[in-house]
This record gives structure tokens, sequence and C-alpha cells, in this order.
């Protein structure tokens, strides 16, 4: 593992960090404002690249004190086995204590009713807020990141949510030099995003140069699958594939890993981190663009959803 | 042709830029970042494919690259931009974060905000129409939030047949000015967005340019100061205790180094305490290293036990900035309701957030002709304007000429939180001293 900062070749400056030194900076130094200014601090974790980095700076930040934040995840019940898996570990491995807010308990109890299209990704909205609320959760980190989406573009790294968990983009405080205002009323939270600034190229580089374990289905692997809108999604219990859809077995890996119903896998000999990142730098989609359907219904789905109260 | 590999390598290596771009849709402002995003390979088909469709749908023939980052519903809709927008690109010498700021509705606060964390501000004039009055209010913002490096682009030089006096009187025009402001180092390039001259590649229309394009100047231009030269500040984070049985006693102070070098034997004061010890070690996010600098996150332990917490703030022994309770500084306003003599405030300063009050508001700029306004009572959303604040308790304040990091503040409502103004310590300009006292005689017909 390598920790120390990385001279840049080809400036006389001898200070200057590479990117990543300085996007891995920038996230502790947010995780370590929240630790300083807020009660109940909490992670959200559902075993994806994303989080795991989040998990990964947080260790960084403290060490060698133990993460100063619970971890919640958001579970649809559409949970690739691998990632469930990798999540208990996790936990288990760094002490860690973990939440689990789940979506099928809500449809169970009639609080939520499953949508046609057996998508459960818009539905995690209910079960985060009341968690929120539950716990009394003041700062909820999310791995969300401004390249992802449009909408998350216009995000600030500390965003101020009502009661209900709502986001008003149009009432976001202006986000000056690194100072980063987190009051809040009671029943108010701020969702953290503390790698904003990472693209997806970022977060594979550092996962590679930090050595840090993903669960399998980032890799290249044979899987059961069936074309959905053009997309390769994973024959499961969650109410895949209907009648005219054939499946059939691919080389596939996963760009992001959320809800099986509407996360596509893509077509990919990458097998290491390596060929990860070179497939990643020559795609010409973006991650989002290419494997979620939920954000292909509307052009502002995202942004609903995001008023609504979720991540 | 750079391959994939050789990109993904590269980047390994790579630093990183924040830059900021200033100017309205009139200048062709869009047109540069799409290019640059563009001709860097930084948008990607989907994103593109669903600019294209968009546009159609609202009825345009070219595909409209504001509405990749224009994302907002409220924005479509009415075509404008409300927000700083971050755009993320890459070249195999560099990353790069660029704060898109609108030029039109709430100009001030988001070129503010934008130029707040920018390393290079990009300010943009139509070549047809030279330096005009927001030319000079994009300079002046620049200079006021100290940026260190401004690129003058000249836009639109295939409407004015590629003519070097054309550049060159704009140019020396804007140089002048924003060199009287105190800027450090200004770059002017002539350029075609639309026709993609000296964007990325160099133009084969102006022979008589032998600079670097945009794009080159983004790469090369250096992205930090001469860190030793600096005044080290180390504001204090969060203190770690792990309190286990094998680290007992183990205490680090956590923390991003705001400015300058740091080294282990150095003797450091605590500030506001006024307590002195030595840097006992330095850990860098899991390495023990000598010698740690801007912006690195790290934890420092000292030599001796004493009282340090979250809000304090290390600096050399030597070299440790006063302490005060009485605070002169420009702010730009951001909030809707304004910010009146007599108000009660926080001010967060670095990690430090303590009670205070406006004493004073002496001033306000107008930042098209830099004009003063005498005692105009309070500041509203936009304004720019010179204040006094007292502090409940001593910040170890530095002036935002020599140190962006532990020279701005925040003040905010504490009754609701709302971030009111951003602020700098210390004088506005670098260079136009006369502009710090308000003038009281020929300034007066302003009003």
């Amino acid at each position: 593992m390598t920790t120390v900062a990385t001279v840049s070749e080809g400036t006389a400056n001898p200070y200057a960090l590479s990117h990543l030194d300085s996007l891995e900076s920038e996230a502790v130094h947010i995780f370590r404002e929240v630790a300083g200014e807020f009660e109940r601090p909490v992670i959200l974790f559902s075993g994806g690249k994303d989080s795991i980095l989040m998990l990964h700076l947080a260790l960084k930040a403290f060490a060698p004190a133990p993460v100063p934040f619970t971890l919640l995840h958001v579970d649809t019940g559409h949970n690739f086995p691998e990632v469930l898996e990798y999540r208990d570990r996790t936990v288990a491995e760094h002490g860690l204590r973990l939440h689990v807010a789940s979506v099928q308990e809500y449809i169970d109890a009639g609080k939520l009713r499953e949508r046609p299209d057996g998508t459960r990704n818009p539905l995690q909205t209910v079960p985060l807020t009341e968690a929120i609320q539950q716990h009394r959760f003041d700062a909820v980190f999310g791995g969300g990141r401004r390249d992802e989406e449009k909408a998350r573009a216009k995000e600030r790294v500390f965003s101020l949510r009502d009661e209900f968990s709502q986001w008003d983009p149009r009432r976001q405080r202006p986000e000056l030099w690194q100072l980063y205002n987190g009051r809040h009323a009671a029943g108010e939270h701020v969702r953290v995003f503390p790698i904003s600034n990472w693209t997806e190229l970022d977060v594979w580089q550092y996962i590679e140069r930090e050595g840090i374990e993903l669960p399998q289905i980032y890799f290249a692997h044979e899987r059961e699958v069936f074309n959905r809108s053009g997309m390769w999604l994973t024959a499961g219990d969650w109410g895949g594939p209907k009648e005219h859809e054939t499946v059939e077995t691919r080389q596939v890996r996963y760009r992001t890993v959320g809800d099986m119903s509407c996360t596509g896998a893509v077509d990919s000999d990458a097998t290491t981190l390596d060929a990860v990142i070179t497939e990643i730098a020559a795609s010409r989609l973006t991650e989002r663009g290419a494997t979620r359907a939920d954000d292909k219904m509307s052009e502002a789905a995202m942004e609903d959803r995001k008023r609504e109260g979720y991540f | 042709m750079t391959t994939p590999t050789q990109l993904a390598e590269q980047l390994s290596t790579t630093t990183l830029l924040r830059f900021a771009t200033a100017g309205s849709v009139d200048d062709g402002k869009s047109t540069l970042v799409g290019r640059l995003l563009h001709d860097s390979k930084s948008v990607l088909t989907d994103q593109l494919e669903a600019v294209e469709d968009a546009s159609r749908k609202r009825g345009q023939e070219a595909p409209d690259l504001a509405l990749l980052t224009d994302g907002l519903r409220a924005e479509r809709e009415q075509g404008i931009t409300i927000d700083v927008a971050y755009r993320y690109f890459a070249t195999t010498r560099r990353r790069f974060i660029l704060a898109d700021t609108p030029g039109h509705v709430q100009y001030t606060r988001n070129m503010v905000t934008g130029a707040s964390t920018a390393e290079l501000a990009v300010v943009l004039v139509d070549a047809r129409n030279g330096v005009v009055e927001q030319t000079r209010r994009h300079a002046a913002v620049a200079a006021l939030l100290r940026v260190p490096h401004v690129v003058l682009a000249v836009n639109k030089m295939d409407l004015v047949e590629y003519a070097e006096p054309v550049f060159a009187a704009i140019a020396e025009e804007f140089t002048a000015y924003a060199a009287s402001l105190g800027v450090p180092e200004i770059t002017a390039i002539p350029i075609s967005a639309l026709a993609g001259d000296n964007v990325v590649e160099p133009s084969a229309n102006m022979d008589w340019y032998g600079g670097p394009t945009v794009l080159e100047h983004l790469e090369t231009v250096p992205v930090s100061h001469d860190l030793t030269a600096c005044h080290a500040r180390f504001p204090v984070q969060y203190v770690i205790r792990p309190q286990t049985a094998e680290l007992p006693d183990y205490r680090g102070y956590a923390g991003q180094i705001a400015a300058g070098v740091f080294r282990v034997g150095e003797p450091v004061t605590v500030l506001p305490s006024g307590r002195t010890s030595t840097i006992a070690g330095i850990d860098l996010l899991g390495d023990s290293v000598d010698i740690a600098w801007a912006p690195q996150s790290v934890t420092l332990r000292l030599t001796d036990d004493i009282d340090v917490s979250r809000g304090d703030l290390i600096a050399p022994a030597n070299d440790s900035p006063a302490v005060t309770q009485d605070v002169e500084a420009t702010v730009c306003h951001v909030a809707d309701q304004p910010l009146t003599v007599g108000q009660r405030v926080l001010i967060k300063h670095t990690t430090r957030t303590v009670k205070a009050i406006v004493k004073d508001i002496p001033s306000r700029l107008t930042l098209d002709d830099l004009s003063q306004h005498p005692a105009p009572g309070q500041l509203v959303a936009n304004d720019i304007g010179r204040v006094v604040v007292r502090t409940a308790e001593p910040l170890a304040l530095d002036a935002y000429a020599d140190s962006r990091r532990t020279g701005s503040f925040l003040l905010i409502d504490p009754a609701d939180g709302t971030t009111l103004s951003a602020g700098m310590a210390g004088a506005s300009f670098a260079a136009v001293a006369q502009a710090e006292t308000p003038a009281d005689d020929d300034a007066e017909w302003d009003f």
C-alpha cells in the first residue's frame, strides 16, 4: 500500500501533489470536519465501490483510532449475494456497527408498494429517511460524485435536508474555500459527499493504488443474463426475466452496484484492476448511462428522486 | 494519439488544477467550455446524445453544450444557469476541476464561489467589444479572491479577421487594468472557440501568435507556488486518541495543512492559547514522515502534553499570526437577507466558529468601476463591501493576501444557519491602495 505522496514528474515544484493525493486529502478533511462538528454521523454503505472507497478514506482519516461513525445500508432486498457477503465481512473485520433499513420489511408491512417494473431503487427513500429520523443521524455520508449525473453536478459537499430529507437545489448554501457550513435545526440533517470531486477513473485508480479489495462482480465473469432495454440484467428471484426475455450466458462485469432489477452489467474481458482501468479510460459511455435503468426514465429522474430525499 | 493504457498510466502521476471560467453566453463561454470538454474527449457518447435530444426538443439545430451541466429542471425550463457547475476532465498531463460560473443570475455570488478555490481564472472577452464593464468586474473578482493566475481569452478572433492589432490592444488594456488591481500573472490568448483556434489546437490563422493554446496553458501552469515562502499554518480539526491497550497515550492532532511546510523537530506555537511545543511526529494517513506540506491531511504529534483542541491553530513558533477580536475585511454578501450594522452573527474561520457582531459597514464597493459608497448601512445579496466585526473570542487570523485559507471566513446567521457573507481579512486589493479608504469628495456623485 502506497500512502506516501507521489511527487509529480515534469514539474519543478517538489511540493506538487498528485491528483489522487489531492482528492484523498480533500476527502479526509471532509470526514474530519464532520467528526468535529456533528453528534451522530453515519456512512451509507451498500458494498458498492464508492461506499467502499468512503469507508477506506474514513479508516485512514482517523487511524490509529477507529472510525467514529456507524454504517447504514438501505437494503432493497434485490442484492447481489457477493456484495452482501462482502458487506458483512468488512463490518466484522473493522469492528463496525451496521444498521440495515430494509425495503422488503416496508413492503411486507404494507408501507411501500412494489412498482410494476419491479425496480426498488426509488423505494429506498422512505426507509432511508425513517432510519435517519429514528436514529437521529445528523450527518449522512453518501458516495455521490458530481461527475455521475447532471443533477449531482450541482450538489454541495454539505447538503442541507429538511426533516423529510428533501433537497431544494435553489436554496443551497454557497460553498466557499474549504469552509463547510453544517449548521442545521433539530430534525434537519446534512448529507455529506466527501468524494464529490472524484471521477469514475479516479476511484478505480485510487482503488488500485491502495490495493482495496472489491466484490468480485466488478470484474469480468460468466453470468446468466437477459437483455432489457439495452442492458444486461441478472436473472434472479427479483422478477426477471419475463416470458419474452431469453437468458444467455455472457462474460460481463458491473460498473455500478445497486438494485439487481435496474443495474445492468456490461460486456467485458477485464478480470484485473489494470484491465478495468484501461476499459474505463476507453469507454465512451458514462457509468450511469451504461448501467442504470432508473436514470433513463426522464431527463430529471435523478433530480426528482434527490428532491424527495434519495441519496 | 494516446491509448487508454497510456492515459491511465500517465494519469497516475498527474497533478490537479482547479480553475474557474467567467464570462457570459454572449462571450462564447459555453462554446469554449464545450470545446475544451469535447476536444479533450471528456464528453461521452450518452451525454452527447442526451444533449442532442434535449436540444432538438427545444427546437435548436446544434447541440447546446450548456445542457451538459444545466441539469436542474428550472435551468432547462428557463434556459439559464442558476448555479455554479463543476465539470471534470483530464488530459494525459493533468486532471482538471472546472468551476463554471453563470454570467447573469447571482453573478457576483457565483463568481466569488467559483474563484474561492480556483488557482486560475479564465476571463472571456468578445474581440469585437474589447474590455467592457463586465470584463472589469471579472478582473476585480479574480483580484479580490487572489486567484494566482488569470487568463484573458480574447474570443471570436474569426470575426475580426484574426487581426493582431485588435488582440494586442485588448490584451494591453486588460493587463494594465488587472495589474493595477494586483493580479500577479496574466496570460492573454487570442482564440475562436467556435472555430477551434488556440483552444486545444494551435491556430493556423494567427501566425503572429507564438504563445500556448488555452489547454496547453492549463496543462503547464504551476499548480502551487513556493510553499517554503508561505507562513505555515495548521488548523486543528479533530483530536485522535485511540486509548487502546496498544496505544494508551497516543494523542494526535488531525488536520489539513492550510499553508506552508511543517517538519518534525520544529518548535511551534498553539493559538489562541500561545502555548509552545515541538513537533514530535507527523503521520501522513498511515505513514510516518519527516516533512509535510499544504494541502496534505496529516496528524501532528507534539512533545508536550498541552491542551489542544478543535479550533486551535498550530504555527511555527517564530512565525505565528497575531490573534485578534477585531476583524477588518472585505466581504461578498451571498444571502437573500441583508447584513446590517449591529447584527449578531457567527464567524466561521478555519475550524473555529465564534460569536461576533457587525460593528460597522464602512463602505460598499462597485465592482464595475471600483467606486466606493460610504456607510451603506447594509449589504444585500451580491454586494461587496468592507466590514468591521468584533468577535467574542480571539481568532488567529492572517491577511487574506498572505494566506487564502487562514485569511478567509464565513459570516453565518445564528438563527437559521444561513451562510450570509464570505469574508477576506485585510486589504481588498494588492495594488490599489486608494481603494481602501472611501473617497470623500469626487466619488460622491455616484449616488
